[in-house]
């Protein structure tokens, strides 16, 4: 089996990065932020009941294929997806789909990525990542958050296809079957925009979308009565992880954000899109201000009420920005 | 953020350096443009903290399997990252079982293939299960 002539680009963001790659492949000259931004990628959770290795879980992203899906489906992109109940199957799938020249997108779980720093193996199981090809019994990957292509032994990525725990991949992969001969840019770019709207504001419990950050700032709020120093130390930690880290991030996403409304404003020349994207650069930098300072505080482990107050207020300015944001754009006349 | 302040913090533990990655950030003209980061000091505190707590309650089980509290199974289901939950469906039991598993009594009287298979999922050899802390 011989390479395909792909071409990997390094992205920000596993999920958006796949898309955008296996899209560019067709040919589509599709960006990062834009399939980001078309796919309705950014939201806010914050579930203090469901926790994640002992600690309260907090999503800056919607939900695992959710952005592949809405992207491909509103740019009128065919895909084929599929899951498998063995790995011997999926394997097998596999490799005659890249036999035909054809890169493949997956789901996977970092952990078993032998490939990936130590630094950042835990047990993540919605990592997407393309199979291009296969070279000395090798299959070679582009992971987009890699700024080079990678191999992995057949042993290893089945283990890292059929993960046990939530979600489970299942061996889930996914191409492009077929393309269109036009694509309709401003369609989508309106229906993604809509559904980041709706899914921000009008979630009515206080657990999704904007609600949700003035629900974690009230939380963080009552962390030195309610936690030992330790705990409120990891718990921040989560929000910070979760925020900045491989494969997710807060302020990374407003900024993904941001440059999808910049791009988005240039190709349909409206300059509401672009006063948007400026305004949501510098909410970003909030939430970075917010991600640094949680970060000194976490590393003191002093249970200083005053500073928790102050943490506490720069996550809810955060919250009252992006309302006010979020408010205006589901307003625009289109 | 502006282009020249993508923070430029190395990540010096667990091999994290080897990674660089790419953020969007404003140049002069306000444009956005992909620059690669070699880390944030933020973000590598949290890191390390998740590490340290990870290593610390490492240490701890690994004391008490010394100890005979504790089977292995408790040590390398922690040195896997993993907890009951995950535990148990990776060996195809219910999470009661595997915590009875982690009593030193029950565990010398797993059968072969019981032990094989948690060897199979902690990567190691059934050798190395038995005797972790003897």
């Amino acid at each position: 089996m011989s390479t395909v002539s792909y071409k990997h680009f390094q992205h920000a963001h596993c999920e958006s990065g796949v898309t955008a790659n296996l899209l560019r492949h067709e040919g589509i000259n599709i960006s990062e932020p834009m399939a980001f931004g078309i796919g309705a990628g950014i939201f806010f959770a914050h579930l203090p009941f469901v926790k994640v290795s002992g600690t309260p879980g907090t999503t800056f992203r919607t939900w695992p294929g959710a952005i592949f899906k809405r992207t491909t489906q509103r740019l009128g992109i065919e895909m084929h997806t599929e899951r498998f109940r063995s790995p011997e199957r999926a394997n097998q799938a596999l490799d005659s789909v890249i036999a035909t020249g054809k890169p493949v997108g997956m789901l996977s779980s970092v952990y078993y990525l032998p490939y990936l720093p130590e630094a950042f193996r835990f047990h993540f199981n919605a990592h997407n990542l393309v199979v291009y090809g296969k070279e000395n019994g090798q299959y070679l990957v582009s992971d987009p958050i890699l700024e080079d292509v990678a191999t992995i032994a057949p042993e290893d990525l089945a283990k890292a296809r059929f993960a046990k725990g939530t979600p489970e991949p299942r061996g889930f992969m996914y191409y492009v079957k077929s393309v269109p001969q036009h694509i309709d840019y401003t369609k989508a770019i309106q229906a993604g925009i809509k559904q980041t709207c709706f899914f921000m504001l009008s979630p009515p419990l206080p657990w999704f979308g904007n609600k949700a950050i003035f629900l974690l700032s009230k939380q963080i709020k009552k962390y030195p009565q309610k936690l030992t120093p330790r705990k409120a130390s990891l718990y921040l930690g989560n929000v910070v992880r979760m925020q900045e880290e491989i494969g997710t991030g807060g302020a990374g996403f407003r900024f993904l954000y941001a440059a999808f409304l910049q791009e988005a404003g240039t190709m349909l020349k409206r300059d509401d899109l672009q006063g948007f994207s400026a305004e949501l650069t510098k909410i970003g930098d909030d939430w970075r201000n917010f991600a640094y300072h949680a970060a000194r505080l976490m590393k003191d482990r002093k249970s200083d009420l005053v500073s928790f107050d102050e943490l506490s207020d720069l996550l809810r300015v955060c919250g009252e920005k992006e309302r006010d944001l979020f408010g205006r754009m589901q307003k625009i006349k289109w | 953020m502006k282009t020249n302040e993508v923070p430029q913090d190395k990540r010096d533990f667990k091999e994290g350096d080897k990674i660089h990655k790419l953020m969007y950030a404003v140049d002069n003209d306000g444009k956005y443009t992909g620059i690669t980061s070699a880390g944030w000091e933020a973000e590598n505190i949290a890191t390390k903290q998740a590490w340290d707590a990870v290593d610390e309650e490492l240490a701890e089980t690994a004391d008490k399997v010394k100890k005979g509290e504790l089977s292995s199974i408790a040590y390398y289901m922690q040195k896997n990252l993993m907890e009951v939950s995950l535990l148990a469906s990776y060996v195809g039991k219910w999470q009661w079982q595997v915590k009875r598993h982690f009593k030193p009594s029950v565990f010398n009287k797993l059968s072969a293939d019981m032990l094989a298979k948690y060897a199979a999922v902690f990567n190691i050899s059934v050798d190395e299960l038995k005797s972790f802390g003897k």
